[in-house]
């Protein structure tokens, strides 16, 4: 799948009382290239974009300038036939309430040339004892299984996932993750958006990292871990309003420190190479300026801390 | 499970995981177990024209000649009174002060006043734009002439008739038919498809390879099924209630039902095109049914609007239906007595439809 010069600008909003508002660039000359068999993960803050890309890539947005190709067709003109091999769950969707788990498998199973037989859907998405459920009386987590229930109905060879577990407990959440890893072993290629980092660390083999509708880097998760300075990060909150008699000069002049980053919550949080070092420092320096020390800890860099060295901001700030 | 018998001889099972259900009948099947397991949907289709019908023709069924109340001013003569209270006249005295009230407020349809000196003319008061009181003052005329001695000069003879078909239920029964297929497809088609939108389930199953054309069809042939039974329930209830009956043909009935319906699913679909959300869809529906819920003649004939707005009103698609049903059921048309209003219906459906599809926004 490749898509190329991406862009998508919504026209401002046409007020009645007021002037129009400025055209939004939600999306901004975005290239990706996503690999057959790959998981590819698009990693980004609310708002930064991702939905936007995704919904250009599965033929449901039209791109302002650009082109998708996937499977080596473009939406333009096969789109039937590629409807028939791709697979998508949308951020949300709210599907008939007053319909059973099956009769709306049974409709989504009509679409298709080819679909997957019922009761293995049933059981790949473990909704068997659902099956006469009406879907407004299933769980959070049961709901999101049979989205992606019916987006594996016609065996995708591509699967869009928006943010499949935003919103879920981790027992769901962890369901999810086990429904995307059986997919994957079928051979099929995964797309998927999230803003948790866990999510696109366990599950992506690739991510493009967005914000404010520009890539801002694509990688293999490890990778771009291993690439930040340091590889472990040492957080210490201090207590209310001690926070800011610590000054960022000193904290990155500490012995292996080689960047700090003080989060809206209050939190700083130092990258570093060898953490014993860099604990007994910033101890040293905490007590030498009276703050109290509320919390003190150290792991290894994530992907979060990879968007904060790229951006500047949490991925859940903004 | 079910299974049928092929002319071969050999047995079909349905519903084997082999067979591929057709995406038609899973959407309409989706459209009716929406519906069908709402019970607020089931009223409103089913119940309400009949609790309506109940009301209205309760409320103007076919009653006795009203009573003549009249009021007498003190000073009127015995004679005057006996005669009026012997025809069966309900006769009030009243002083001058509370006979204007009782004028006023139509419990009195007319006033007597006796001269006030003897060999005057007995003054009748009341008021020409009320036709009761007009009623009335010819009906106590009558009374006192012939109490006076007055013959009537030519010969006449009452002859009452109480044929069905002449009643206001007569009248208001296809009226109400119209309305609420009206309303049916209105909000069958029209809200419905705008919440599908909403829900982000048109996107969604735009995302499979769905037809268009198939949801389209389906949302029609959801309709399909439910307009007979409407129809039956509606008709029966006024038959036994009321004994309104049919005296066309039933095909022709049918044909301004599906059409009527139609050209409102099509008028539904031109109004739902661009809504993106409910209550926009809600608001342009009502703006485009009240004007015909009021002017088209459901509840009363259209000709009391004045001449000027009557060709208009003849073109409103509600008015056609309206008059087709009523010159089935009341004046025993058939197919081709209903083809002008089919053809109305026509004009404003296809160009609805065309436009509707043409600005659709499916995403």
């Amino acid at each position: 799948m490749v898509c190329h010069g991406l862009r998508k600008v919504y026209d401002g909003k046409l007020g009645l009382f007021r002037k129009q508002s400025p055209p939004v660039v939600a999306v901004d000359h975005l290239d990706l290239t996503i690999q057959r068999g790959e998981c590819f993960g698009l990693l980004g803050p609310n708002g930064s974009g991702k939905t936007t890309t995704v919904e250009m890539l599965e033929g449901l947005l039209s791109p302002t300038a650009g082109d998708v190709r996937l499977l080596g067709l473009g939406w333009d003109r096969d789109e039937q036939a590629l409807r028939e091999r791709v697979g998508v769950a949308l951020q949300e969707t709210h599907l008939p309430e007053k319909l059973t788990v099956e009769e709306l498998l049974t409709l989504f199973r009509s679409f298709y040339r080819r679909p997957r037989p019922l009761a293995d859907l049933l059981a790949a998405v473990e909704l068997d004892e659902k099956r006469r459920s009406w879907v407004g009386k299933l769980s959070g987590g049961q709901r999101q299984r049979l989205a992606i229930a019916c987006a594996l109905v016609g065996e995708p060879e591509v699967l869009f996932l928006d943010e499949p577990t935003t919103g879920l407990d981790p027992q769901s959440r962890r369901q999810v993750w086990g429904l995307v890893a059986a997919y994957r072993a079928r051979g099929g290629t995964a797309v998927l958006t999230t803003h948790y980092m866990e999510e696109a660390e366990r599950l992506c083999d690739r991510v493009a990292i967005v914000d404010h509708g520009k890539l801002v880097q694509v990688g293999i998760p490890a990778e771009l871990i291993a690439a930040l300075p340091g590889g472990h990060v040492v957080e210490l909150e201090l207590e209310k309003s001690a926070a800011t008699r610590l000054d960022i000069a000193e904290l990155r002049a500490l012995p292996s420190v080689s960047e700090a980053h003080l989060s809206p919550e209050g939190v700083w949080s130092l990258a570093v190479s060898e953490p014993e070092r860099a604990v007994a420092a910033a101890l040293a320096l905490v007590e030498s300026k009276h703050c109290g020390l509320a919390r003190l800890g150290t792991r290894k860099a994530s992907l979060e801390d990879v968007f904060v060295a790229l951006t500047g901001r949490h991925l859940r700030d903004s | 499970m079910c299974s049928w018998r092929l002319p071969e001889g050999t047995f079909v099972i349905a519903d084997s995981p082999e067979r591929r259900p057709h995406p038609i009948v899973q959407l309409t099947l989706m459209r009716l177990r929406e519906m069908g397991r709402e019970p607020g949907v089931l009223f409103w289709a089913f119940g309400f024209p009949v609790v309506l019908s109940l009301a209205l023709g309760i409320a103007f069924r076919a009653r006795g000649p009203e009573p003549v109340v009249v009021g007498a001013l003190l000073g009127t003569s015995p004679e005057v009174h006996q005669a009026l209270v012997d025809a069966k006249v309900r006769v009030k005295d009243l002083d001058s002060a509370s006979a204007s009230t009782e004028l006023r407020a139509g419990r009195i349809s007319v006033l007597l006043a006796p001269p006030a000196v003897p060999g005057q003319p007995l003054t009748y008061r009341f008021d020409p734009s009320r036709p009761e009181a007009r009623n009335a003052r010819a009906t106590i005329n009558g009374i006192l002439q012939r109490a006076a001695g007055q013959r009537e000069a030519r010969l006449v003879r009452d002859e009452e008739i109480h044929e069905p078909g002449s009643r206001y239920i007569d009248f208001l029964i296809p009226g109400l038919i119209a309305m609420n297929l009206m309303s049916g497809s209105m909000w069958g088609i029209g809200w419905v498809v705008v919440h599908m939108r909403v829900r982000k389930l048109l996107k969604r199953l735009l995302a499979a390879p769905m037809r268009r054309r198939h949801l389209m069809i389906s949302l029609g042939l959801a309709r399909l099924v439910v307009i007979p039974i409407e129809l039956l329930i509606i008709l029966v209830f006024s038959r036994i209630f009321f004994g309104v009956q049919v005296t066309g043909s039933y095909v022709a009935l049918l044909a301004v039902a599906f059409g009527g319906s139609a050209c409102f699913a099509s008028i539904a679909i031109a109004v739902a095109s661009r809504a993106q959300n409910t209550e926009t869809v809600s608001g342009l529906m009502n703006l485009v049914m009240m004007p015909m819920f009021i002017t088209s003649g459901v509840f009363f004939s259209a000709s009391n609007f004045p001449d000027v707005v009557q060709p208009v009103i003849r073109a409103l698609p509600l008015t056609a239906m309206c008059d087709g049903l009523r010159a089935v059921m009341i004046d025993g048309a058939g197919i081709v007595g209903v083809l002008p209003y089919l053809a109305i219906l026509a004009l404003w459906g296809v160009p609805a439809f065309t436009l509707g599809l043409r600005y659709f926004r499916w995403r």
